[in-house]
């Protein structure tokens, strides 16, 4: 029947491929097509579910209540904002009361954080400027920053900064303190907490002190205060375990933001005393000691209170955008469906060729 | 001829009913059995010869031989003193038996031909064989056929006669076309040569050039036009071509047609041929190894070239557009979210991903699903394509990777890394966990912005698969587990004290991915991703479906069903005029081969001659020659 002849002195069908299923392409396979009876069903269901999901993602972000005040030039911190406009002022200290209330009492856990508008703390050069080995706490590294650092490395005499790098260099240094106003003349100072604001892994691995972690001041010998800052390294606070690379506000801060306006963590509040169940409705104030110039680069700050739900904070968006989503599912699902039965007979005539 | 001994002999072969004319008498017994197995033979299809013989006398043939010099350079009527010569000496010759030689045509070429002739593969002969044999190879394959509406002889022996001829060919086909035609032969740019624009014809033409025409059309003065004339054919058969023609005229096509060629031969003779065409193809068999060591691909029978156009070509072309079209869609989707992402960072460059995330996404995480699609993709199985020629249309109009495509994807790139950038920054920017702590920083949201992309592009890849196998399987959901698993990996607490500045993002992936915040935004993003895709595909298989999704509507339609056979189509052989024997004789046989004296004892086996199929062993009329040279030639 063939008129195959292998070459003289080969093994007969010597080239011919194995005739298993892989080698043949006959291996079994499923090989889904778009039909109506199923895809109709997936829109419809998407959208649905979709829609469900948004309204309970919405209902979750009304339960969360927030605050937030602007306070860069909110009533008498005018003054400090322009105080702060010029470089040569930032040794004269300014401070300034922004009040505010709250409507309703802020149930559970209230955290407290401060909010910066406009500072670019993504910017490529900016985000690299740091040295991670420094800050796990390696000897090495304490002494000798990386070159990702520079200029932010070393004084003009030689002495390297701890922590060194830009980020480092340019930490938040408002101070803020949050007082409850029952009636007009009392003024009870809220409680708060200085720690636990900062990611575990951050606080147990990614952010060591050097040894002697017992003598910080030792372990830092040699090193010096980065160019902005007021004090050392080891003087962040008081606290022990807080202090030198461990200061949860520094760590805080270190974390960069990946969006210009960004809030970070500033204290948790402590569930004692009156404010056992969170933040009784009422009137408020915070004494803010201004240090941070944000003038020059029209920035904002803000202070935010604001409770959690197992979804986060009171971010409206994903709620809104499943809703969104969802209705434009079904919608499109619609017209999916009239497109498939109008077109019932051609799709039937897909049985010609 | 002269033997050893210094006696004359003379050898004659030829016909049988010519050289029965010239035996003696006495050989009457041994002309009856030579013409039994002749005839049996005959029906079988091979080709006979009648050997016989005569002793000659010296002095005769030196007389013969005088006068035949005499007439050989006589001035006028040569031919004829000279056939009265021939006719003299061969005379009362004395029967030696006879010869049938076996040349078939190879099982399954008319069922290819009309496969790939369904496929819009305009399918030329280039044969070195003389014109009746090949008129009846064409006969034979179904490229001829009665039903066309004529086939033209061009077999002129000057310039302009070919020229009229191809003329007059081209006035019946398309007769306004005259008038038109000195517009395209003046109009030649120095370098590039015009495209000649497709002609479309009503009806069918077959057209038979020889060898000796053919020189005169591929001069430079002509080739145009006998090209265009040609063109016009449905079937084109060149015979008495010689190999050097052959590559001529794979190169004129390739020149000024927008036409892909593909040469297949199976003798020396075919190698320039098939290197001068796009793709060539050898046949491996008796004529040797030449043909098959310069071609691009090997077969020992035609009938496989079938298999190759309309499963392997198509499939190639199906998986080589498909991988195309996601490559780019994955790697603009990717770049593109950096660009949104510029608008926020103060345009610093800064990278939306982690940087061993940018390393391995094109690297690990995405290449082997890819690669299993490009692999073993199917958009119909392989008995389907060869059901269906028509599905090697796409191919042919480059429909699944052009411009419009390319635009296509890059739209649909530039929608989803909106998507893929956009909703992770609303649902980030102004939240935090659920313990309070934060969110929002870079690192956590480069993480949920590449978790994202990969899940998303990984659904696309899902969706372009039209052919899932457990590699695929494997593929698909291990690459989506290895990034899982190295992105643990590289964020553990070990790979940071190791390796401290190459893995700064420690910590990322267990304080974000345990955040139903993060796994819903992930759900809300690969769904705006994925249904557009899915909403558009499914209308245009509604609103237009294309010869594939109506094939794959009746496979899926099918499933219980086995698929037919692939051989159902039959070959017509309704001519009654051809007996389909290709004698190279020029005169003569059109009269034997037409009375019943041939066919006489084997009445009783011919079935009849409407329908052949010829998978039915024993059917008697079936023509066989080895189909020796043949241009395949596929329009657009």
């Amino acid at each position: 029947m063939s008129n195959r002849k292998d070459p003289p002195g080969s093994q007969p069908f010597m080239k011919r491929p194995d005739n298993t299923a892989f080698k043949q392409q006959k291996l079994p396979a499923w090989s889904p097509t778009l039909k109506a009876e199923t895809v109709l069903p997936f829109f419809f269901l998407s959208g649905v579910a979709c829609i469900l999901i948004g309204v309970l993602i919405c209902i979750t972000a009304a339960g969360v209540q927030e605050i937030k005040v602007d306070y860069t030039e909110e009533s008498d911190c005018t003054d400090c904002y322009s105080l702060r406009l010029d470089r040569a002022n930032s040794i004269i200290d300014c401070a300034c009361t922004v009040s505010f209330s709250l409507s309703e009492a802020f149930k559970g856990d209230v955290f407290m954080y401060y909010g910066l508008a406009n500072f670019h703390q993504n910017q490529r050069h900016y985000m690299v400027s740091r040295d991670n080995a420094q800050l796990v706490g390696r000897q090495y590294n304490l002494k000798n920053p990386s070159i990702t650092c520079i200029p932010f490395d070393k004084y003009k005499n030689g002495t390297p900064i701890a922590p060194c790098g830009a980020i480092a260099n340019s930490i938040f240094n408002d101070t803020l303190q949050l007082f409850y106003h029952p009636d007009k003349n009392t003024e009870t100072p809220v409680p708060l907490l200085k720690t636990d604001i900062s990611w575990f892994t951050d606080r147990t691995v990614k952010f060591q002190n050097p040894s002697p972690k017992a003598n910080l001041t030792a372990a830092f010998a040699g090193t010096a205060r980065p160019f902005y800052w007021w004090k050392p390294v080891y003087q962040l606070s008081e606290e022990e375990n807080n202090n030198g690379f461990m200061n949860e506000d520094l760590i805080v801060w270190m974390r960069q933001a990946a969006f210009p306006s960004f809030k970070k963590l500033y204290r948790r509040l402590n569930r004692t005393q009156e404010f056992n169940d969170g933040l009784p409705a009422g009137n408020y104030s915070v004494k803010i000691s201004y240090n941070y110039p944000v003038g020059k680069f029209k920035g904002r700050k803000s202070v935010i209170l604001s409770t959690v739900s197992w979804l986060g904070g009171q971010s409206n968006f994903l709620g809104v955008a499943y809703c969104a989503s969802g209705a434009i599912i079904l919608i499109v699902a619609i017209i999916l469906t009239v497109v498939h039965l109008k077109f019932k007979k051609k799709s039937l005539g897909l049985e010609e060729e | 001829v002269r033997c050893p001994e210094g006696k004359l002999s003379l050898y004659c072969k030829g016909a049988d009913t010519i050289i029965y004319e010239r035996l003696h008498p006495a050989c009457k017994t041994l002309k009856d059995v030579t013409t039994e197995h002749l005839d049996v033979s005959g029906s079988e299809g091979l080709r006979t010869l009648v050997l016989a013989y005569k002793d000659l006398e010296e002095g005769y043939f030196e007389d013969w031989r005088a006068r035949h010099h005499t007439a050989s350079t006589a001035l006028e009527e040569r031919e004829e003193k000279l056939d009265e010569l021939y006719e003299e000496i061969e005379k009362n010759l004395q029967l030696l038996g006879a010869t049938a030689i076996e040349d078939k045509l190879q099982d399954g070429v008319p069922q290819t031909i009309e496969q790939l002739a369904k496929a819009d593969i305009k399918m030329w002969v280039l044969t070195g064989d003389k014109q009746e044999t090949a008129v009846n190879i064409g006969y034979a394959c179904n490229m001829l056929r009665e039903e066309m509406n004529d086939v033209f002889i061009i077999s002129a022996n000057t310039a302009e006669d070919v020229r009229e001829e191809l003329r007059n060919a081209r006035r019946k086909i398309k007769p306004e076309t005259i008038e038109a035609e000195p517009i395209f032969e003046v109009k030649q740019p120095k370098n590039k040569s015009a495209v000649l624009p497709e002609d479309t014809v009503e009806g069918e033409y077959g057209l038979v050039i020889n060898g000796h025409s053919l020189a005169y059309g591929l001069e430079k003065s002509m080739e145009v036009e006998f090209l265009r004339t040609v063109c016009m054919c449905k079937t084109v058969i060149c015979c008495r071509v010689t190999p050097l023609q052959k590559a001529q005229v794979v190169q004129l096509v390739k020149k000024y047609k927008k036409a892909i060629t593909l040469a297949i031969g199976d003798g020396a003779n075919d190698v320039s041929m098939i290197k001068a065409a796009h793709i060539g193809v050898g046949i491996s068999g008796q004529e040797g190894m030449q043909a098959v060591l310069s071609s691009d691909f090997s077969f020992a029978q035609f009938r496989y070239l079938q298999r190759l156009l309309l499963v392997h070509g198509r499939w190639s072309y199906i998986r080589m557009c498909k991988f195309l079209n996601y490559f780019f869609y994955k790697n603009f989707t990717f770049t593109l979210v950096h660009f949104w992402y510029g608008f926020f960072c103060g345009f610093s460059a800064q990278t939306v991903y982690d940087e061993w995330y940018i390393t391995l996404y094109n690297l690990v995480y995405t290449s082997l699903p890819v690669l299993g699609m490009s692999l073993f993709d199917q958009d119909v199985s392989d008995r389907w394509s060869l059901e269906y020629p028509k599905l090697y249309e796409p191919g042919q109009l480059n429909m699944y990777f052009s411009i419009g495509s390319f635009i296509k994807c890059l739209l649909h790139s530039i929608y989803s890394s909106l998507i893929l950038f956009f909703i992770p920054y609303g649902a980030m920017y102004d939240t935090m966990r659920d313990d309070g702590k934060d969110l929002a920083d870079y690192q956590s949201f480069a993480l949920l912005a590449q978790t994202c992309l990969l899940i998303a592009v990984s659904i696309q890849l899902g969706l372009d698969t039209a052919y899932w196998t457990s590699v695929n399987q494997l593929f698909m959901w291990g690459s989506l587990a290895i990034y899982f698993a190295i992105t643990l990996t590289m964020y553990s607490n070990g790979m940071y004290l190791i390796f401290t500045a190459s893995f700064p993002f420690i910590g990322t992936a267990r304080n974000s991915l345990n955040q139903p915040n993060v796994w819903l935004t992930i759900l809300l993003t690969t769904i705006l991703c994925v249904l557009p895709v899915v909403a558009y595909r499914f209308s245009r298989t509604e609103l237009r479906p294309t010869i594939n999704d109506k094939v794959r509507y009746k496979v899926s339609k099918s499933k219980h069903a086995p698929p037919p056979q692939a051989t159902r189509a039959r070959i017509r052989r309704t001519s009654s005029r051809r007996s389909g024997y290709a004698f190279s004789h020029a005169q003569g046989y059109g009269d034997l081969i037409t009375s019943s004296r041939y066919l006489r004892k084997n009445m009783a086996t011919f079935s009849p001659r409407s329908k052949t199929n010829a998978k039915q062993p024993g059917t008697v009329l079936k023509t066989y020659r080895a189909v020796k040279d043949t241009v395949v030639d596929k329009t657009l």
